[in-house]
């Protein structure tokens, strides 16, 4: 904590202004939040909500080999959003870093316009193409390259192209971020000097985005693990993730300490993938 | 060099179509006169005109605005006033952390958090539950950009305002927030549209009597593609760009004064 120029006044003036905000946090989001995940060790009330006593059962009922391959579904997906969307992110971060100063506006903002458009308006947006009798289809038909539809809704594919489609901003903006204070004659000087395409992208532009790849690989995992309306919409139901078992502990088993449980185990996923993104980021950044 | 410009160029033409089609394929079928909209019939504005005689879409629309606004006021107030506490008192990480931590938590499990908070404490779901709810991250938000600002702010300015013998609320009105300006409006701009799309906190801490717009959207994309959401996506995706481009003119604007 810096103490220099605070004075013991200024510090009581600063409590006073926030301590009801952080008060207010304390009880709609610490509290809420932190309970709940403890909420796995209790036992099910029988109208929902939870009494005791204290046990691990839950613990032991997720792993059930239905709960465990839901787990590495969800890992599975999440993964696959975020590898596809860095695969495509990170030439298009790359390519904008290299325009001009006003194309790299334009073009950063035509990436984030669609990201402030209802989620869920941009998700039923792959209903509307993937469907049997939707755009792609019909485009495919017409052209004579199939007779019958391809069935794309309702597949694990839909569900990991519908939250790429969703997430990629956030891969691209840090990328993007970071390639952009990079020194454009750096690249350009190493292809002087005959280094090759791939050597030079090995060697100075991906070690150098690296902070932000892994920013938005975190970015894209994290909300696409926890997402259960993708799933429900473009899964059609057959690809079940871990959003979808604990909503549908909370609102149709009602069964909060087991749906608490998966929660717990989602936070805990994140909390490791975190720590190990701050982790690398900190050796990228000795490194570079 | 050039072979790599040519294929990075390509993906991002690749990404631009990825990014765009599928809004487009909406917007364009929102012209569909037909009532199944993956058949075109003719290019009309049937359903645009329908729509607003919807009473269900209408009505949660209005509570979407109602919830928005108030917690745009809420979550400026609480996250303004907690960012000029943390700097006053030159709070360490702690204390930071602990104010932006609901933007980072995953929104499902804040979600569930605060429903069974409201359930434990006998709170009946309605829409003061979801302005609750959505104040909480939306607090978060705030904070993160008015310290971000209130940081690079010069300390003696307030200083100088009171050994001339402005008052703690002068100096608050005539000096401190007016430097803040760009970062409340950024606040505020962010607030409103985040309460306005949200949808997973809202879909757990509202009740089944008043639903937002988004939980409307959601419970009609559930039955499939339908006119009406094409329209609605429409009118959306205008409502957003705009407020985009606003929301920079404003922040322009704000940053020049």
């Amino acid at each position: 904590m810096v103490k220099s120029g605070g004075s013991k006044n200024s510090r009581h003036l600063g409590w006073a202004w926030a301590s009801p905000g952080l008060i207010f946090l304390t009880l709609f989001a610490a509290i809420p939040v932190v309970s709940m995940l403890f909420m796995s060790v209790l036992t099910a009330g029988r109208f929902g909500g939870v009494t005791t006593p204290i046990n691990f059962d839950n613990f032991s009922r997720a792993t059930d080999p239905i709960f465990v391959q839901v787990i590495l579904n969800s890992l599975v997906i999440a993964s696959a959003t975020a590898i596809l969307s860095l695969l495509i992110g990170f030439p298009t971060a790359l390519f904008i870093s290299r325009l001009s100063r006003k194309w790299q506006i334009i073009l950063i903002v035509a990436i984030i316009l669609p990201y402030w458009t209802n989620f869920l308006v941009r998700t039923y947006a792959w209903l509307v193409l993937l469907n049997n009798e939707g755009i792609i289809n019909k485009f495919l038909k017409n052209i004579g390259l199939i007779d019958k539809p391809i069935e794309m809704l309702y597949t694990p594919g839909a569900v990991i192209v519908g939250m790429t489609y969703l997430y990629l901003p956030l891969m691209i903006l840090p990328i993007y971020a970071a390639l952009e204070k990079v020194d454009k004659n750096l690249t350009e000087a190493a292809y002087d000097l005959g280094s090759s395409v791939w050597k030079s992208l090995r060697t100075i532009s991906i070690p150098l985005a690296m902070p932000g790849i892994l920013i938005g690989l975190i970015f894209v995992f994290v909300p696409s693990l926890g997402n259960f309306v993708v799933p429900e919409l473009l899964g059609g139901g057959k690809t079940v993730m871990i959003g979808n078992l604990v909503r549908d502990q909370f609102l149709k088993a009602r069964d909060w300490p087991f749906g608490a449980t998966f929660a717990l185990i989602l936070t805990l996923i994140l909390i490791v993938l975190i720590s190990l993104q701050s982790y690398a980021s900190k050796k990228a950044n000795v490194n570079a | 060099m050039l072979k790599k410009i040519n294929l990075s160029a390509v993906i991002t033409v690749i990404v631009l179509i990825f990014l765009y089609l599928p809004i487009m394929a909406v917007v364009g079928l929102s012209f569909n006169t037909s009532s199944n909209s993956l058949i075109w019939k003719g290019f009309g504005f049937d359903w645009y005109k329908n729509i607003w005689s919807n009473e269900p879409i209408m009505s949660s629309f209005q509570r979407t605005i109602f919830v928005a606004l108030v917690t745009t006021f809420f979550s400026l107030l609480i996250g303004t006033t907690i960012s000029i506490g943390l700097n006053k008192m030159k709070a360490g990480g702690f204390l930071r952390t602990f104010s932006t931590a609901p933007a980072i938590v995953p929104d499902l499990v804040l979600a569930i958090g605060l429903l069974t908070t409201f359930s434990t404490i006998s709170m009946s779901l309605n829409l003061s539950t979801v302005i609750i709810s959505h104040t909480v991250f939306c607090t978060a938000f705030v904070v993160a950009i008015v310290l971000a600002r209130i940081g690079l702010m010069d300390p003696s300015i307030e200083e100088a305002s009171t050994d001339l013998g402005a008052g703690a609320l002068k100096t608050l009105f005539k000096v401190t927030i007016p430097q803040l300006m760009p970062a409340l409006i950024a606040g505020a701009v962010l607030s409103f549209t985040l309460s306005m799309d949200e949808f997973v906190i809202a879909f757990f801490t509202n009740g089944p009597e008043t639903p937002t717009l988004p939980m409307v959207i959601y419970s009609m994309i559930r039955f499939g593609v339908t006119p009406e959401i094409n329209v609605l996506g429409t009118l959306l995706l205008v409502i957003s760009f705009v407020g985009v481009i606003f929301a920079q003119r404003i922040g322009k604007v704000a940053d020049s004064i």
